[in-house]
């Protein structure tokens, strides 16, 4: 079970649960009026918590490669590659 | 003919040329022409769905929206970011069991999986319903951008033409190849307008943002925040919600995650699609830079903002190289959405009508109906009036109505019956239909509820409607046939 993918579920959350509160002009931030900012602000923390996600799953990825080959000593010939390799 | 004409025309030559480049040494079966024989690495899965993204409403139909709405234009940025990170878990589902079943289409998805050729019928004539207005957007797009910059001198309806027979000449002469290449080109071209003109206004015309929007406040208050009812944060939440959800059930976007080599090409794009997004951005600045320099456009003329200002800032050189790559911004996309509706209605809806058609005939089937699909745009794009993002959301509501139905499939058993996504599928499309048609609105619905209520966008209700048919028209199926399968002894996954 990949618990951690539930991050997944923050963007929606962050930025339209935000909506409501952030809907104002003042204050500024980088020049732009409050509410662009905020959606500005979640579309950055969409990408970086993705990103997350996919770092995690590409370690997990490899742990079960490995339970998959035993302990490793020919699986290195034998196993398949990771779905997720580059 | 002016320097911002040829120009234009000297980039429509050159994606001609790639397209042409694109296709040497391969031989053309449909999987080629369509899903690019499923090679492609992330670089070109990024291009090809960044291109079909990066469309002429984005160019036009986003900045008119900032010019003419305001704050709710802001949605265009959220739905996006959304979908990509919905993206990262749907699309490699959806491109493992197409690579394991040789799917060329959408409708194949459904039909595989339902077991249904029927259903496969149905999802197609949806999807190229949808289409249309998608389609129209882009000729009306191509319209504003060649008339605009041939100052006049070509009327609104020649530029249509042009550009409809420009589009149709790219796709029949390059399928999906020419549109991964010239999606480059595209986008490295919009990248550099896009982003050197939502910087050039902002400060050319007030010294910085802040004191751009600080303008805007003054001179039009409330503008840049959500307005109390109507656009409201209840309306700008359903309507991302709805579109996030529709984003890849649109027939082309759906295909082009068959395009891909292997399933990693979808994580890693989820991870660099939102942040590419913040060039809606600047096409936002552009929008909002045109509300205090080019005042008055309303209606449909708003989505003229962007050119108008150009126009009026500019020599015809630069207006050229603008124009130059709003029509590849129309190009690619145009060029996308032309093929899948054509690759759908011969595959998916002429084959199974008449087994025993050979891909030989589909394929021809499939190249002469482009023509005819770009003809049926076109006279909506003359006989309608609504502006861009009118357009590109009511296509969205169509296509929004197959995600119950594909969410509902995606386990290694459909969870719903055949019966039950046919009928949620119709119900849905009824509504839609039905809501459009009469103009319907929440509010009509609901009088006497608060703002909260009557502000959703009304596409809820046709989801809604479909999701609930869907699960009672299970339900019932599965509680009758079931019983006669048990006694039959047939192997439960026959149901439905």
């Amino acid at each position: 079970m990949r618990r951690y993918r539930y991050l997944a579920l923050i963007p929606a959350i962050g930025m339209l649960g935000g909506v409501p509160v952030a809907n104002r002009v003042e204050p500024y931030v980088l020049g732009l009026p409050f509410l662009l900012f905020w959606i500005t602000l979640w579309v950055v923390l969409t990408s970086g918590i993705m990103w997350l996600i996919l770092v995690l799953d590409r370690a997990r990825d490899r742990a079960e490669l490995h339970a998959a080959r035993g302990d490793g000593r020919d699986g290195a010939a034998a196993g398949p590659p990771t779905p997720t390799a580059e | 003919m002016n320097a911002a004409l040829l120009i234009i025309l000297l980039a429509l030559a050159l994606a001609i040329f790639l397209g042409l480049q694109a296709r040497r040494g391969t031989e053309m079966t449909l999987e080629q022409w369509s899903v690019g024989g499923r090679k492609f690495g992330t670089i070109f899965v990024f291009l090809l769905m960044a291109g079909e993204i990066y469309t002429t409403f984005t160019f036009l139909g986003g900045s008119g929206w900032a010019y003419g709405k305001g704050a709710p234009a802001l949605y265009i940025l959220c739905y996006g970011a959304l979908a990509y990170a919905l993206s990262y878990f749907l699309l490699p589902v959806i491109w493992r069991y197409a690579k394991t079943h040789g799917l060329v289409s959408q409708a194949d998805f459904f039909a595989s999986k339902y077991r249904s050729p029927g259903l496969g019928i149905l999802v197609s004539l949806v999807s190229v319903a949808a289409i249309v207005p998608y389609l129209v957007l882009q000729l009306k797009g191509l319209g504003i951008i060649v008339s605009e910059a041939s100052y006049g001198s070509i009327s609104a309806t020649a530029a249509v033409w042009i550009g409809t027979i420009a589009v149709v000449g790219y796709v029949v002469i390059s399928g999906v190849r020419g549109s991964a290449w010239t999606a480059a080109l595209k986008d490295l071209m919009i990248l550099v307008v896009v982003v050197a003109l939502g910087t050039y206004f902002p400060l050319h015309y007030h010294g910085g943002f802040r004191a751009m929007f600080e303008a805007i406040d003054r001179a039009k208050p409330g503008f840049l925040t959500l307005p109390a009812t109507g656009m409201s944060t209840s309306w700008f939440i359903s309507t991302v919600l709805l579109t996030a959800l529709g984003f890849y059930m649109w027939p082309h976007t759906f295909a082009s995650a068959y395009t891909a080599r292997e399933e990693g090409v979808f994580r890693r794009n989820a991870v660099m699609l939102p942040l590419y997004q913040l060039v809606l951005l600047f096409v936002f600045f552009i929008g909002f830079a045109a509300i205090l320099q080019v005042p008055g456009l309303t209606g449909t003329a708003a989505d003229d903002s962007l050119m108008r200002l150009v126009r009026q800032n500019f020599s015809p050189w630069v207006m050229g190289v603008v124009g130059a790559a709003g029509l590849l911004t129309a190009l690619v996309p145009g060029s996308m959405l032309l093929m899948a509706a054509a690759t759908i209605l011969a595959k998916n809806v002429y084959a199974p009508l008449r087994p025993g058609t050979d891909e030989r005939t589909i394929s021809i089937l499939a190249k002469s109906l482009v023509p005819v699909i770009a003809l049926v745009s076109v006279y909506f794009t003359f006989t309608g009036g609504d502006t861009l993002v009118a357009l590109l959301l009511m296509g969205y509501n169509m296509v929004t109505q197959l995600f119950p139905a594909l969410l509902f499939s995606l386990g290694s058993r459909p969870i719903a019956t055949r019966a039950g996504a046919y009928a949620g599928i119709l119900a849905g499309e009824a509504t839609v239909a039905y809501l459009t048609k009469t103009g319907t609105t929440m509010a009509h619905l609901f009088p006497s509820w608060p703002s909260v209520v009557t502000d959703l966008n009304v596409g809820i209700v046709a989801l809604i409607v479909n999701v609930v048919v869907l699960f009672v028209v299970t339900l019932v199926t599965r509680a009758t046939r079931a019983p006669a399968d048990a006694m039959l002894g047939a192997p439960s996954e026959l149901v439905g």
